[in-house]
């Protein structure tokens, strides 16, 4: 194709994602979205103007290389869109995925502005799975330094911590308490929305690679302790994330039925219970389930929900609904979910809040009591404040409900860290720029710093720690 | 692409040492798995899977032997997983053991303390009768089951005990009676004053326990075996509704104050799955009657 004028390029239309049909997949856990082919993949990457000054860099927490990937991605090379890619990002197939793109890259797209921003995210998908399949830029490990790292977690962030630092030289051993690595990636995120096999895939290839050692069925604080650990290893990083579930605190929430978002999906996601029973583990899904919040834990707890009522209780008349107490403008989810979830069929009762469960003679739930919220001022967040409506009280009938409201970090990791310090939130104090903690050879990133936060942001502390931590190493080891 | 586990991790798995069968129903199992056996407490779980397919199953430790490197589990075959779990021998592996989990029991020396392990909680009352008697406890303990055959370790318990007392429902062996019986009968005599009670057994037998020395006002633990996932904290599927709010069995348990425990949401939340385990183990023996009738046509 000879080269395109920048009106040229402006004028070819944003190309859609090719997925299941919805009801199809309502039924399947397969992946909703299927992926780009070359050809689509190429046309979408002409229509980046390759800025100057790329604000959709400034929008991604790792700054990926985006109109160096997709320049050579147009010109069909695909081996440099990799290596492009790879400078900033090692998880493309991912972050492609999992990514809140429209506030990040793609929001910041100068094409945003005046129509449909770049499908950066589609494109970085397309360049993952290009590697998985192609493996065109193996990751090298360099002379060994002789160092040893541990890491806690092999989540998003500890992923990304152990293969800088395994490329860098350093001997790295991760341990993980579940007894598969991959953290929220495998027990959190859905199967239809983020492959399993990619995450196997990649976690394989680091193994293979770099020699990192995964000590699964380790419970960091029970099985061995952070002091323990930093007697052992000359650097530590703390990638726990943040898996304690908030329960509200309203009547009824220790029903027969009420479950947080983590247990369902665990069961689902982990223990993979959507194949039970060939897998042992189950879930229980009734005909009318709601989940309570808007996140994107929400919206997979509701779009499995669907599923499972399709696959267990087959009724015609089964309903998932999304209870959530502000508005569609605030709903926290990532657009594309909120999108694929209406699609299927999910009902949204917004300006809605649980005050009460109410249980039947056996200790099920049957019912949930709710108010009807308006919008107020805003609150510190930003958002409007939602403001109950007296008298506004009404019931729904449910015998499901799953509390999707958020997660701490978990408190075992903080058995035998004395010097440790911790927020009121229970996250790790740590320096935002290294991620360095309050105790000397411990770092931290991730959800366990933050809170409950992204992929991508925990990604790129993943990465900020490891640079730190190799300086510590190989520089100064002064704290 | 890798299907299920990551291949490179799934790790070669843990390994059956050594099998004992206490029952038609009760398998003991010795595992090598040093790196719990080195920090495994008395009142302490662990989480086991047999394989890629398995539930995740909690189970409370019945011994441990740091110098061997083993924790031995004891279990009573009552759903899908533990029928098969069953089925291995030594040589076979576990897919996962993780822990030691939980708080360990506060070990100490209270004075006189009675231990009530009934039917397969004999298993994790017996470490906890063990260190206790270390302390310098004087140990009373009661052990009990439904019928004789259902009873094991009772020279175990003996040689941890000052006094063992031993009942079965049918009087197959010992005194006919419940466990809670001669529990009362002490704490009615006041003949030695009985610092705190430990009770493992199911959560009916718990709760009577708790019933029977509320009265008296003496202490009493009970280690609670609920439903659960990953066992640290995450899923919060073993919260357990107590008198002063909610807790997690897994991470502010296994033990908790008896008289604080909300016995009737306790036992509700324990049935949740009960349908769901009737088709795993339908499903499972259906499928093991057709291996045995394959077997026999010789395919």
């Amino acid at each position: 194709m000879a080269e395109l004028t920048a009106k040229q390029r402006m004028q070819i239309p944003r190309h859609d994602m090719p997925v299941q049909d919805e009801v199809i997949r309502s039924g399947n856990f397969e992946e909703v979205a299927t992926g780009y082919s070359f050809e689509t993949a190429k046309e979408e990457a002409e229509r980046c103007l390759q800025c100057k000054k790329p604000a959709c860099v400034q929008g991604c927490p790792v700054g990926v290389r985006i109109p160096q990937f997709i320049k050579a991605l147009r010109e069909g090379d695909m081996a440099k869109a990799v290596q492009e890619m790879k400078v900033k990002n090692n998880l493309p197939a991912i972050c492609g995925r999992v990514c809140p793109q429209e506030t990040q890259c793609e929001g910041k797209c100068i094409l945003a502005k005046k129509g449909e921003s770049v499908a950066i995210g589609r494109l970085e998908r397309y360049v993952g799975d290009y590697e998985l399949q192609h493996r065109t830029c193996p990751l090298v490990k360099a002379n060994a330094t002789g160092k040893r790292v541990a890491i806690a977690g092999t989540g998003p962030a500890g992923l990304t911590c152990a293969v800088d630092l395994g490329r860098l030289g350093h001997d790295v051993t991760m341990f993980e308490s579940l007894h598969g690595p991959g953290g929220v990636l495998i027990y959190g995120i859905p199967e239809f929305r983020l492959p399993k096999a990619v995450v196997h895939s990649e976690v394989d290839y680091a193994i293979k690679c770099l020699g990192i050692d995964i000590k699964t069925d380790y419970i960091i604080g029970r099985t061995l302790t952070l002091g323990e650990i930093v007697d052992q290893y000359d650097a530590v990083f703390l990638g726990t994330g943040a898996g304690l579930p908030s329960f509200m605190r309203i009547p009824g929430i220790n029903l027969n039925g009420v479950m947080s978002a983590n247990e369902f999906l665990t069961r689902v996601n982990l223990m993979k219970s959507y194949l039970f029973p060939e897998y042992d583990t189950p879930t229980k899904v009734g005909k009318k389930v709601a989940v309570i919040g808007a996140g994107n834990v929400a919206m997979d707890a509701a779009r499995c929900s669907v599923r499972l009522q399709k696959l267990f209780t087959k009724n015609a008349t089964d309903q998932v609904h999304i209870v959530y107490r502000r508005s569609m403008e605030e709903v926290p989810a990532r657009g594309e979910e909120v999108h694929h979830a209406q699609e299927e069929g999910v009902i949204f009762d917004l300006l809605t809040n649980p005050v009460e469960i109410i249980g039947d003679d056996k200790g099920a739930v049957k019912a949930m009591r709710c108010i009807r919220m308006e919008l107020g001022e805003p609150d510190a967040s930003g958002r409007r404040r939602p403001v109950p409506i007296p008298g506004s009280e009404f019931e729904i009938e449910v015998d499901t409900v799953i509390v999707a409201l958020g997660t701490s970090p978990n408190p075992l990791v903080f058995i035998d860290a004395d010097g440790l310090e911790r927020t009121k939130w229970g996250t790790t104090v740590a320096d935002e720029a290294t991620g360095r903690t309050t105790k000397p050879k411990v770092w931290a990133g991730g959800d366990v710093m933050t809170g409950a936060a992204t992929v991508i942001s925990a990604m790129g502390a993943g990465k900020r720690s490891a640079a730190d931590m190799h300086k510590f190493m190989m520089e100064s080891a002064s704290w | 692409m890798v299907q299920s586990d990551s291949a490179a991790v799934t790790a070669a798995g843990y390994k059956i040492l050594s099998k004992e069968i206490l029952s038609d129903v009760t398998k003991l199992m010795v595992v090598e798995v040093p790196q719990v056996a080195a920090k495994a407490k008395a009142g302490q779980f662990v989480i086991v899977r047999i394989d890629e397919k398995g539930e995740r199953i909690p189970l409370t430790i019945a011994d441990y032997d740091r110098k061997a490197g083993t924790i031995t589990i004891i279990f009573q075959e009552v759903g899908k997983s533990t029928i098969q779990m069953g089925k291995l021998n030594p040589g076979d592996r576990l897919s996962t053991f993780a822990g030691p989990l939980g708080h360990p029991t506060e070990i100490k020396n209270y004075g006189t303390i009675v231990c009530v392990g009934g039917g397969v909680g004999i298993a994790p009352i017996y470490p906890i009768t063990r260190s206790l008697k270390e302390a310098g406890n004087r140990v009373i303990s009661i052990i009990g089951a439904r019928t004789k055959d259902l009873l094991f370790w009772e020279d175990k318990m003996r040689a941890v005990s000052d006094e063992l007392i031993i009942c079965t429902d049918d009087g197959s062996y010992g005194r006919k009676c419940l466990v809670t019986d001669p529990l009362k009968e002490m704490l009615e005599s006041k003949s030695e004053n009985i610092a705190h009670i430990w009770a493992i057994g199911p959560a009916i037998m718990m709760k009577f326990v708790a019933a029977t020395t509320k009265p008296f006002n003496a202490p009493t633990t009970v280690s609670l075996n609920t439903i659960m996932i990953d066992g640290t904290g995450m899923c919060g599927g073993c919260r357990v509704p107590l008198a002063d709010g909610a807790q997690f069995v897994c991470v502010d348990g296994p033990e908790f104050d008896g008289h604080k425990v909300d016995w009737s949401s306790l036992m509700s939340r324990l049935s949740f799955y009960k349908e769901e385990e009737k088709v795993a183990v339908d499903q499972y023996k259906h499928k093991c009657n057709l291996d045995i009738a394959l077997e026999k046509e010789g395919k």
